[in-house]
């Protein structure tokens, strides 16, 4: 028997990695997120206790999903001695006839929990919330510490959520396919939101890669799916080398390669190549596109900053936005030159649309040092700095400025 | 379930009566309504007049109080409903993004309330 401390750890990982299966066949059987996750819940706690004195069961999901299925007779059981509810007690009956058989072999509806809980009736940061919740078995308490909101206003909006779903009548199925591709688009955005929140902090990004591998398994014909897990694999194999000690931002060209995670590099090239092989090219494919060649860049100067800027061309056809012109201009300053990429920045900029935008200053004030154009690279700096959210980026801009005064770029 | 579309305008966006577009527009009413009710999901449906024949009223300690207007000042007006028999949400979205109005204005769709008899 395995040591009590470990044994606790056994139980949570495994709690945590069943959670969403489990939950998304409760819900499609009771045809309620909440009562499904207080029932949940419940067996949890039993199974603590009880996996605590006689180990693992060999089925675990099992063994919880039959617990869950039991409180939740009770739990219909109690509310129907108050209000008669007809239905709820011919699917108790129901309930009551599953055979063990069925339980160990209980279906897949993963797939139409994210789509529920990432439809676009549900305000964005509610569907963060909530997919993390349902589908990656976080806590309140763990979801409200990613947003750096209070317990009570993340557990309120989760409640309400659920209520919307259930009173709104978000149908519990995957989408047609006529709708199938922006409805898909609305889960990617929300993983991907739940992966840059873990390259703030946190080890989000790690389970944003979790639930990529959980939706590709469950969609694998979806070039975009693939797409955004190679995207998140190669981005997040270069996290380890972003701080150096102290914990300041080391930028791309400064960045120790060989601290890169390799084995993701290339699974996550794998991974878009097979993608890009289906003949529907979407943003994450071409997002992903360009984290690989950053990444299989033996060094900064091997860049290949031409095929860069030109996948940019691309991706902004798909999502014309000032982002990714920005990013371009960067692409350009290197495959041409810095007065190239200036003149690509200014001319998104024109008429102050960017004025207040960090990455705008940021680029700017880079291609004007490179220019020589120190009093107005400085300038830019400033606004740089001042629009920067986070004391890393700040730090990083400031010492920039200061080698570029001090004339050592 | 039953859904109700209220349709949100700014009367000044959008055809405008006595022009060339406001014909087609009252057409593609026409259009729709045919579509529910073949498709059996019309309950029923209404236009409103102009919000500046809009009066509110409300009752406070006894005494009625009446003004001119509508109850919330907005430049979107509501300006009629649909009461619409469906499935779930994303028919009745399906339904409600056909009506016209949505081109200009926006639909809000709020599913009914059912009493527990």
């Amino acid at each position: 028997m395995l040591p009590p401390r470990s044994l606790d750890r056994a139980i949570e990982r495994c709690v945590r990695e069943e959670w969403g299966r489990i939950l998304a066949s409760l819900v499609k059987r009771l045809g309620d997120f909440q009562l499904a996750e207080d029932c949940l819940q419940d067996a949890v706690l039993v199974a603590m206790n009880t996996w605590a004195v006689e180990g693992l069961p060999k089925s675990p999901a099992g063994w919880l999903i039959s617990v869950a299925r039991r409180k939740a007779i009770d739990r219909v059981r109690r509310a129907a001695n108050f209000a008669s509810k007809h239905g709820e007690i011919a699917y108790l009956m129901e309930l009551e006839r599953v055979t063990e058989d069925e339980v160990e072999g209980f279906g897949d509806e993963r797939l139409e929990m994210i789509f529920t809980c990432c439809h676009p009736a549900l305000e964005e940061k509610t569907r963060v919330a909530l997919t993390l919740r349902t589908l990656g078995g976080l806590s309140t308490e763990e979801i409200a510490a990613a947003f750096l909101d209070n317990v009570d206003a993340m557990s309120a909006r989760l409640t309400r959520a659920k209520k919307k779903i259930a009173a709104a009548r978000i149908p519990y199925r995957v989408p047609e396919s006529n709708e199938l591709a922006e409805r898909l688009g609305s889960v990617l955005t929300v993983i991907y939101l739940i992966f840059n929140k873990g390259i703030e902090r946190g080890d989000l990004s790690g389970e944003a890669i979790r639930l990529g591998r959980i939706i590709l398994d469950l969609m694998p014909e979806e070039p975009e799916v693939a797409g955004l897990l190679a995207l998140m694999l190669v981005h997040d194999a270069r996290r380890a080398a972003r701080l150096d000690v102290t914990g300041a931002f080391v930028p791309l060209d400064a960045q120790n390669r060989s601290r890169w995670n390799w084995t993701k590099i290339e699974e996550g090239v794998a991974l878009l190549k097979v993608a890009l092989g289906r003949g529907r090219v979407g943003p994450f494919q071409l997002q992903a596109a360009i984290h690989a060649v950053h990444g299989q860049a033996a060094t900064w100067g091997e860049t290949d900053w031409a095929e860069i800027a030109a996948l940019y061309e691309v991706l902004y056809r798909e999502q014309p936005s000032p982002v990714v012109r920005i990013n371009q201009a960067v692409a350009v300053s290197y495959a041409m030159s810095a007065a190239c990429g200036l003149a690509m920045l200014e001319e998104v900029g024109v008429g102050g649309a960017l004025d207040r935008y960090q990455p705008y200053w940021a680029a700017r004030a880079d291609f004007l040092g490179r220019l020589g154009k120190t009093q107005l690279a400085a300038e830019s700096y400033e606004h740089a700095i001042e629009l920067s959210e986070n004391q890393q980026e700040r730090e990083f801009l400031h010492r920039k400025a200061s080698r570029l005064a001090a004339g050592l770029v | 379930m039953q859904f109700m579309c209220l349709i949100y305008a700014d009367p000044a966006a959008g055809p405008q009566p006595g022009t060339e577009e406001f014909g087609p527009f009252m057409h593609g009413y026409q259009v729709f309504t045919e579509t529910v009710k073949k498709d059996g999901k019309m309950v029923h449906a209404d236009a409103l007049k102009g919000v500046e024949t809009a009066t509110s009223v409300s009752v406070r300690g006894g005494k009625t109080e009446v003004i001119d207007g509508p109850f919330a000042e907005t430049k979107e007006h509501l300006g009629g409903y649909y009461l619409l028999e469906c499935a779930d949400l994303d028919e009745a979205v399906k339904y409600a993004a056909q009506i016209p109005t949505a081109e200009h204005g926006r639909i809000e769709v709020r599913p009914v309330m059912v009493w527990d008899s």
